[in-house]
């Protein structure tokens, strides 16, 4: 499968990532080799197989219903690049109005 | 033109779980800003969620109580999406495989009633909340919401009218409040609901473009808020206009909608299984589980209670509007009821004092004075050690000092005056007062005899035993 400069913008758009002219060239050559190979892997026939979600051979790992102490204000907010009154402080966010 | 309109609903409810779905942080609300969060709900790199094992089980016992079947197989996926109020830059849903799904709940309106189809309802975690009002130049961000457990509960498209979409959600917040596993605080947000809301030419089958509605935290808006959808793709199609595939808010200042955010760069949430969490399986114990935890349903526990406490309709909704309230009453009952006395003779007399004199002397009474101690003083009113209007003179007193029941009757001197000397001297008292209206009763004019009994009841203070009083009052006016 093909995989077009065009994609690669779009991709890294919604990723909000910055890629140059040359990066978008590579990428779009190492994507389509991706699925190139995938393609390939499609030939098995999986009928009846389950999708695999994970690797790991377990399930249900659950935790209790109970509450554990949480960082502190200072804390939470320490890597913030910008806060005020306890809040993390953002650029307006227009499109809530 | 004629339009048909076709209404889905999608209901956010926050689950009653005391920490959140995969952190120990707490859930409660109105907490200090970013007091409850931890690396896990900022979204540090290198931490580990874990399933909060009663988040499931309260998603199964809901998907029960919604006739829904439950899914096997399960697996959280992360949805992507930027935005300030979501510090992983994606949220941990379910996609393809939601845990329950094809449910239905029946609304009645009108005495007549209709199922309202569920499509699914699936696990999901909260965002943060973002705060805009009055900060000059910038939006302030608290991440305590964020990673709070969600059950996104999404109807089909079988609503017709906006009177139909809000008994739809009376009824499901009902159920979801009567399951205790949501509080159904529509203000503080517990219960949020997005109508999605398209017209169609009457007897088309074809769907018309929908558009879904945000911001709206009162049953009243979100009525308010459909009526104004209608009439403005009313105004749209007639024009020969197109309605736009869009996300509108209610303004509810400016009583209308308004677009919210066009979708330039198409939904693509870019979803994938997440590979933090494992599967999760629910098994036939677990649902054998959930069933056993399935709490009777509104419906059924209204029609209960008139038929086994011999209470009227009315009092029995106001009852069971609360589980708290519901569980409270029959546990008062029960206490009274221990002592020989059979629940239609102290029903009525409790559920007064629980629906009337309670909420207006303490909003969360039920939190102040033990269900054992209404049952107490149901008893001590049966045996008429007490009369009916101390009662809430009582109850007032044991919420200002928190002494028991007991201890006020005997302390205050209410304990109910059935001694016949002490009686008569009243009757004598009041009789000699009111020569006029002796002479009245006398002469035929029993309607007078009311005013007795009240003045005679005022006079001992309430505390006089109503029966004796009109046996004795009988006994004098006739000599």
């Amino acid at each position: 499968m093909e995989i077009r400069k065009e994609q690669v913008e779009h991709v890294a758009k919604l990723a909000r990532l910055e890629v140059s002219e040359d990066e978008k060239t590579t990428f779009a050559r190492q994507l389509s080799g991706i699925l190139t190979h995938i393609d390939q892997l499609k030939e098995l026939d999986t009928a009846g197989v389950e999708p695999t979600a994970t690797v790991l051979p377990t399930d249900n790992v659950f935790r209790d219903d109970e509450v554990r102490p949480s960082l502190s204000q200072e804390q939470a907010l320490a890597n913030a690049p910008d806060q005020a009154d306890g809040f993390f402080r953002v650029p307006k966010i227009l499109e809530d109005r | 033109m004629a339009y048909e309109v076709v209404i889905g609903l999608e209901v956010h409810a926050q689950l009653l779980t005391a920490s959140k779905m995969f952190c120990g942080c707490g859930t409660a609300f109105g907490a200090a800003p970013n007091t409850q969060t931890c690396p896990v709900c900022l979204g540090m790199p290198g931490v580990l969620p874990v399933i909060n094992r009663k988040a499931v089980e309260f998603a199964v016992r809901t998907g029960l109580a919604l006739h829904c079947t439950i899914a096997p197989m399960n697996r959280f996926a992360r949805k992507h999406y930027f935005y300030p109020d979501l510090p992983k830059n994606y949220q941990v849903s379910q996609y393809e495989l939601p845990i329950c799904e094809h449910g239905w709940l029946e609304i009645g309106q009108n005495g007549t009633s209709k199922r309202v189809r569920i499509r699914r309802a699936h696990l999901e975690e909260d965002a943060g909340k973002n705060l805009h009002a009055g900060i000059a130049g910038a939006s302030h961000v608290d991440l305590n919401r964020a990673g709070t457990p969600l059950l996104e509960i999404v109807t089909e498209p079988d609503m017709g009218s906006p009177d139909e979409a809000v008994a739809y959600l009376k009824t499901l917040r009902d159920i979801l409040v009567s399951q205790k596993v949501c509080d159904g605080n529509m203000e503080e947000g517990s219960f949020r609901c997005e109508p999605n809301l398209s017209l169609r030419p009457a007897g088309s089958k074809e769907l018309g473009t929908k558009v879904e509605l945000k911001n709206i935290n009162s049953f009243k808006f979100v009525k308010a808020a459909m009526e104004y959808e209608i009439k403005r793709q009313t105004k749209v199609l007639d024009e020969g206009g197109k309605v736009v595939q869009e996300t509108r808010l209610w303004d509810t200042e400016k009583g209308e909608t308004a677009v919210m955010r066009s979708k330039e760069e198409a939904h693509d949430y870019r979803y994938f299984p997440d590979p933090d969490l494992v599967p999760l399986r629910i098994t036939e114990e677990m649902i054998a589980e959930a069933r056993k935890s399935l709490q009777e349903l509104p419906e059924a526990k209204h029609k209960r209670f008139v038929s086994e406490f011999g209470l009227t309709e009315q009092t029995a909704a106001v009852l069971t509007a609360n589980p708290v309230v519901a569980d409270y009453f029959v546990a008062s009952v029960t206490a009274v009821c221990t002592s020989g006395a059979s629940k239609t003779d102290v029903s009525r007399d409790i559920a007064n004092w629980i629906t009337v004199d309670l909420p207006g002397l303490a909003k969360d009474f039920w939190t102040h004075i033990p269900a054992g101690e209404i049952g107490e003083l149901s008893a001590l009113k049966r045996k008429g050690e007490i009369s009916g209007p101390i009662v809430k003179a009582v109850l007032e007193e044991r919420l200002k000092t928190g002494k028991s029941v007991a201890e006020i009757i005997k302390a205050k001197g209410l304990v109910q005056v059935s001694d016949e000397g002490a009686l008569e001297k009243i009757i004598d008292e009041v009789m000699a007062k009111n020569p006029q209206q002796v002479a009245q009763y006398k002469s035929g004019k029993e309607a007078v005899f009311g005013f007795f009994v009240g003045q005679v009841m005022k006079a001992s203070g309430g505390k006089a035993n109503p029966a004796k009083v009109n046996e004795l009052l009988k006994r004098k006016l006739t000599q």
